[in-house]
């Protein structure tokens, strides 16, 4: 029987300081279970006394091979296992690759579709930033901003629940529009959810943004700046709060987010304040894009019509042999998209989404590679950390918004 | 393919010798393994693409020569453009020059390569497995790997199956 080795110490010397081998300094496991890692995250730090001199992240106890799963199912079965990867992000998972078919497959989402999608993609951003804002406050002793980010969340998920059944692996944007159309619900409760959050997410501002405890352990902590962030890759809130206002939601709009009037939040500092500055602002900009998008929620179909594709109305396949054939073809065989390869991007809450995905003209994917947000943040974690307190990088861990289904896949 | 790509498509491509397609909108330049860094580095220094998006890699099984492409996307934040190169890797004794002197962060993007599809970089700085425990064997992406459908090894009879289980694809 093999059994699971670990690295030595011996082969990861060159990570550390000569004086980690001679036991001058300590190196010490923080994780892969520890309450502030968020997740199965394992951080080896080399420490003298309380300050960090040295941080290896070692990833991979949540890897589930989704990639190579997808390569033996067709394109519907596939997008089953995309929800799982960024668990606080699954509807983003779900368009990053409903768009990459759509693009290969030349499909059109129609009007009502993409704004429903907005609207939950939006949804979900504000779920995943208040999930963040709880822990990472959490993280920093901030106990009662949890309990308040977990009530309105569950608002969110409640939408979700309403329209797809399910609260969080929903997969309800298919290629082509949407699983099916809203309920008639659905505007109440998101029209519910828009009125609420602005004073909600001052309620979390009053407790945080001015709080001294707060202020004192994320000013200057974990500084980083653009060049540097683009060097390592880094998006997301983390690039905006170095100044550089980059959000693909802009730059490549998909879905019709051109139509929608927001801005981008960004600071100057780069340190953990800034991006807790960035990320509250997002929340607000968030809101804003869900009532503008409710305001003028279009009516009409929400899937393309082409029945190659995508799978006909359950009422037609009673009455039509045509939309019966279609329907029997799509759900054994699958669709056989052209042969080439193409790359989609969209804005997680965590930076850029990326799926590259190639067909070689069968039903089932070829290749699958998710550039997922997280892999550089985590990367970044020794030029951030180096030099800091202990206490302090659970700050960093915090404020990089991390996500280890989405790191290892 | 967007006006905005001109200037940098044609100079790769007179340069080092890339071939030039175009899929769905999405421009991608086939270069020369050997080429490929100085290429990269062109492109960064030359033409503003700072950021090296994803990189990644493509089994075509059966064939060996070349067997793998290296897939390295690059995107700039002035232009919001996206420029993809492939670069052709061979079967046995797959290696190609790392891009970690270019852009720092294909560090974990190769690691993750190497770890799931080994194919070696030289030169990188610390070339370990990232996903997988460092005792693994195989290369799991690779298309010759089986996907499932094994049988379940328990304690007691892990080795009984492991002396049937296809060797040869591993």
């Amino acid at each position: 029987m093999r059994e699971i080795q670990e690295f030595t110490l011996d082969e990861l010397k060159h990570l550390f300081s000569p004086k980690a081998l001679t036991g001058e300094t300590m190196v010490l496991n923080m994780g892969p279970q520890h309450p502030s890692t968020h997740g199965v995250l394992r951080l080896i730090l080399e420490l003298d006394g309380e300050i960090v001199l040295n941080c290896v992240p070692d990833i991979g106890y949540l890897h589930t091979g989704i990639e190579k799963n997808m390569e033996g199912k067709t394109y519907q079965k596939a997008e089953v296992l995309t929800d799982r990867m960024d668990y606080m992000y699954t509807m983003g998972n779900n368009l990053v690759y409903c768009l990459a078919v759509e693009k290969l497959t030349e499909l059109k989402s129609p009007a009502r579709a993409d704004a429903i999608r907005v609207i939950l993609l939006e949804l979900s951003r504000l779920q995943s930033h208040l999930l963040w804002i709880g822990t990472s406050a959490l993280d920093l002793g901030a106990m009662s901003v949890f309990l308040y980010a977990m009530r309105e969340r569950e608002m969110i998920l409640d939408v979700f629940e309403l329209v797809s059944g399910q609260r969080m692996m929903t997969t309800f944007i298919r290629p082509g529009g949407l699983w099916r159309d809203v309920p008639v619900e659905f505007e109440a409760a998101v029209k519910k959810i828009v009125e609420v959050f602005p004073k909600r997410i001052d309620s979390y501002e009053a407790l945080l943004t001015k709080n001294p405890i707060f202020m004192d352990r994320t000013k200057g902590i974990g500084k980083i700046d653009t060049k540097t962030a683009l060097a390592w890759d880094v998006t997301g809130p983390t690039l905006r709060a170095t100044g550089l206002a980059h959000d693909i939601r802009k730059a490549n709009p998909y879905c019709g987010y051109e139509q929608y009037d927001f801005d981008i939040p960004t600071q100057t500092t780069g340190d953990v304040y800034g991006r807790y500055q960035v990320r509250v602002e997002e929340m607000r900009q968030s809101v804003r894009i869900v009532e503008q998008a409710l305001n003028k929620l279009p009516y009409g179909p929400v899937r393309d019509n082409n029945p190659k594709f995508v799978p006909p109305p359950r009422s037609e396949i009673g009455v039509s042999m045509e939309a019966l054939i279609h329907h029997f073809k799509l759900w054994t065989e699958g669709f056989i998209p052209p042969v080439g390869s193409v790359y989609c991007t969209i804005e997680s809450p965590r930076g850029e989404m990326g799926l590259f995905l190639e067909s070689d003209g069968s039903p089932k994917p070829y290749r699958a590679h998710y550039r997922t947000p997280s892999v550089p943040l985590l990367q970044i974690m020794p030029i951030l950390s180096k030099g800091c307190f202990v206490a302090d990088l659970i700050g960093i861990i915090g404020s990089i918004d991390i996500v280890l289904g989405d790191t290892d896949r | 393919m967007n006006e905005l790509l001109n200037p940098a498509v044609f100079a790769i491509q007179a340069r080092f010798n890339g071939q030039v397609s175009e899929f769905r909108g999405d421009v991608t330049i086939l270069v020369p393994a050997e080429k490929i860094i100085a290429a990269a580095t062109a492109l960064r220094d030359e033409f503003d693409f700072d950021m090296l998006s994803a990189e990644t890699a493509v089994d075509y099984c059966p064939q060996t020569n070349p067997r793998f492409h290296m897939v390295y996307i690059f995107y700039s934040t002035k232009t919001h453009l996206y420029l993809t190169f492939r670069a052709p890797v061979n079967g046995d004794d797959p290696k190609i020059a790392t891009m970690e002197t270019v852009y720092p962060n294909a560090n974990w993007r190769e690691r993750e390569i190497w770890d799931l599809m080994g194919i070696r970089f030289e030169g990188h700085s610390d070339l370990r497995r990232l996903l997988l425990p460092p005792n693994w064997v195989g290369h799991p992406l690779r298309k010759d790997y089986p996907l499932g459908y094994e049988e379940v090894q328990y304690t007691f009879n892990f080795d009984d199956i492991d002396l049937r289980k296809p060797k040869g694809v591993r």
